[in-house]
């Protein structure tokens, strides 16, 4: 039997039936003052304690991000993107603090973003150029909602144009013929 | 294979190159997808609102399949059988899984304690990929699916996945006496729902709030209640107030989340700045649209930053508030009697059906209410062979 790492002692509730020194305890108990009914099915959970035998434990086999919240990895997890680059070393920061953290959560979004831009370096590495106007869905606007599209080429347009003078600029000119 | 893949907020491709899934562990099964929904709350994912969202992930936790695969532990299933696969990756052994709770396992997500394990919901809710794929892993597959019966159409099936159960919970989690007033915040597919079971469990009068016209007009049809659009109402707290001898609702629900339109101040510091787990208008209008001694039941998702509440009201009302991912597993059974009795028609919510080959545009028209969308239903090639 697989256990988990934490003793079963550290979650029971031993004072159960030792509680003759309070008076009056338990005189006002009503089973029906029950506001989880009827979406958690009560059982001994509360006094046994929260122990259960583990399911067998997935192999690790790629690394996982562990809430500190937690003794330990749980039986199975997903695998779908381990940490990885800039965006894995920050996440792998978030993950050494707790839930109710700002903390985690923050990091986590600066993280995603991050990724956004080495998804795209990802892909010019394998020699695929992103159809970004596909990935976002601009045949569907061509075709119920011809204002977002033509407002997403002018845009888009319009940020190329930049690209392109901010390349062609004096400056960049300058420091060319300076070397 | 062919799989939905994640480049970055508003960004979804098709892609060919994903890999298979394996079995990992011995309690996992792959599924060859049938069906697979974009539900309201992969938008939350679309949109880079949901921390630890990577790109290259494949969403989807609304999907049926077929069994091609099984682990050396799995006893109920075999290959060849068709289910439906609830969101919620649960193991059926923790000390939560056996409260029925099994939204909430303990053995699925290693990253968070707030949250069990979801199918194609970030690596905040366990880092599966989703079913917006040909093929998924589907972990403690013993526990969770279900086979699907011989007579209920695949359409039906995949909405019971997480539509019906969790609009169902909704309004459980109501606890709506005979005759009260149920008030829904979010007409989308749940939010809908939510307002059609409210009937069930015999609600007097429901009504939906929502700022769509033509999910306003679905919803009065689909689910034969009261429609208002918020726009158009002044101060919704005022108007359910008017409309309720002044008292206010007896439930309110809210089926919106963290995308919440209707408060600039919410809608920046939310939505835009992630500053809260979210836009919290529709809790808001709940909370204070709900009478004393009401009750508010959530289902919306939100983030896991703070947000911000009128928490003093909740005090001051005596209100009580009811929340939880949806217990597919629990529900499953009188929901497949309600589907096989004719009282639910989950299929009637679905409006589009589109290749997975085009996720990019259903994502699209899903998140931007185009062509009057109220449920899109992804299709793999595979699911034709």
């Amino acid at each position: 039997m697989m256990t988990d790492q934490t003793s079963p002692q550290d979650f029971r509730n031993d004072r159960m039936g030792k509680y003759s020194h309070i008076k009056g305890w338990g005189i006002d108990i009503n089973p029906s003052n029950d506001p989880t009914y009827p979406i958690k099915k009560r059982n001994n959970a509360e006094h046994e304690g929260y122990v259960w035998e583990r399911p067998q434990q997935q192999e690790e086999t790629v690394e996982i991000l562990q809430s500190v919240e937690r003794p330990n990895i749980t039986a199975v997890y997903g695998t779908a993107r381990p940490p990885s680059g800039l965006s894995g070393m920050i996440r792998r920061l978030a993950y050494q603090y707790s839930e109710s953290s700002y903390g985690r959560w923050l990091p986590l979004v600066l993280a995603d973003r991050i990724q956004v831009a080495e998804g795209i370096l990802e892909d010019f590495s394998k020699g695929y150029i992103p159809n970004i106007p596909k990935e976002i869905g601009m045949k569907s606007d061509w075709k119920y909602n011809k204002k977002a599209f033509f407002t997403k080429l002018t845009i888009g347009a319009l940020l190329v144009a930049v690209a392109v003078v901010a390349v062609m600029s004096p400056s960049a000119d300058k420091s060319e013929k300076l070397s | 294979m062919l799989a939905m893949n994640y480049r970055g907020p508003h960004r979804v491709r098709a892609d060919y190159d994903m890999p298979y899934p394996e079995i990992l562990h011995p309690q996992d099964a792959i599924v060859k997808v049938l069906r697979s929904c974009i539900c309201g709350s992969d938008l939350h994912l679309y949109h880079g609102l949901v921390p630890d969202t990577r790109v290259g992930s494949t969403f989807g936790h609304e999907f049926i399949g077929e069994i091609v695969d099984v682990g050396s532990a799995i006893q109920n299933l075999k290959t060849g059988d068709r289910v439906m696969v609830p969101f919620n990756i649960a193991c059926g052994k923790c000390a939560f899984c056996r409260q029925e709770l099994y939204g909430n396992c303990h053995e699925s997500n290693p990253g968070a304690t707030a949250v069990g394990g979801i199918f194609g919901y970030s690596h905040t809710a366990g880092g599966y990929n989703g079913g917006q794929a040909e093929y998924v892993r589907v972990p403690y597959a013993d526990v969770g699916p279900v086979v699907i019966p011989e007579w209920m159409h695949a359409d039906d099936a995949v909405l019971l996945t997480d539509v019906v159960p969790t609009g169902y919970q909704a309004a459980e989690m109501g606890g709506i006496q005979p005759g009260d007033t149920v008030v829904v915040f979010g007409a989308g597919p749940i939010g809908i729902m939510a307002a059609k079971c409210s009937w069930l469990f015999g609600a007097g009068r429901v009504i939906i709030i929502d700022h769509i016209d033509y999910r306003l007009e679905f919803a009065e049809k689909y689910a034969q209640c009261e429609a208002f659009n918020f726009n158009s109402i002044g101060d919704p707290v005022v108007f359910l107030k008017t409309i309720t001898d002044s008292l206010g609702a007896d439930v309110c629900i809210d089926a919106v989340g963290c995308e919440a339109a209707g408060n600039a101040v919410n809608t920046l510091t939310g939505r835009r700045m992630l500053l809260q787990g979210g836009s919290t208008t529709a809790l808001h209008w709940a909370i204070n649209g709900v009478k004393k001694g009401g009750i508010v039941s959530i289902v919306g998702v939100y983030g896991p930053i703070d947000s911000l509440i009128p928490i003093g009201n909740v005090v001051n009302k005596g209100i009580t508030i009811r929340a939880n991912q949806a217990s597919v597993k629990r529900l499953l059974p009188r929901l497949i009697e309600h589907v096989e009795s004719g009282v639910l028609d989950p299929k009637g919510l679905i409006t589009h059906k589109v290749p997975l080959e085009e996720v990019s545009d259903a994502y699209h028209i899903f998140s931007s209410k185009l062509d009057n969308c109220i449920k899109a239903v992804l299709i793999p090639p595979s699911a034709n062979q």
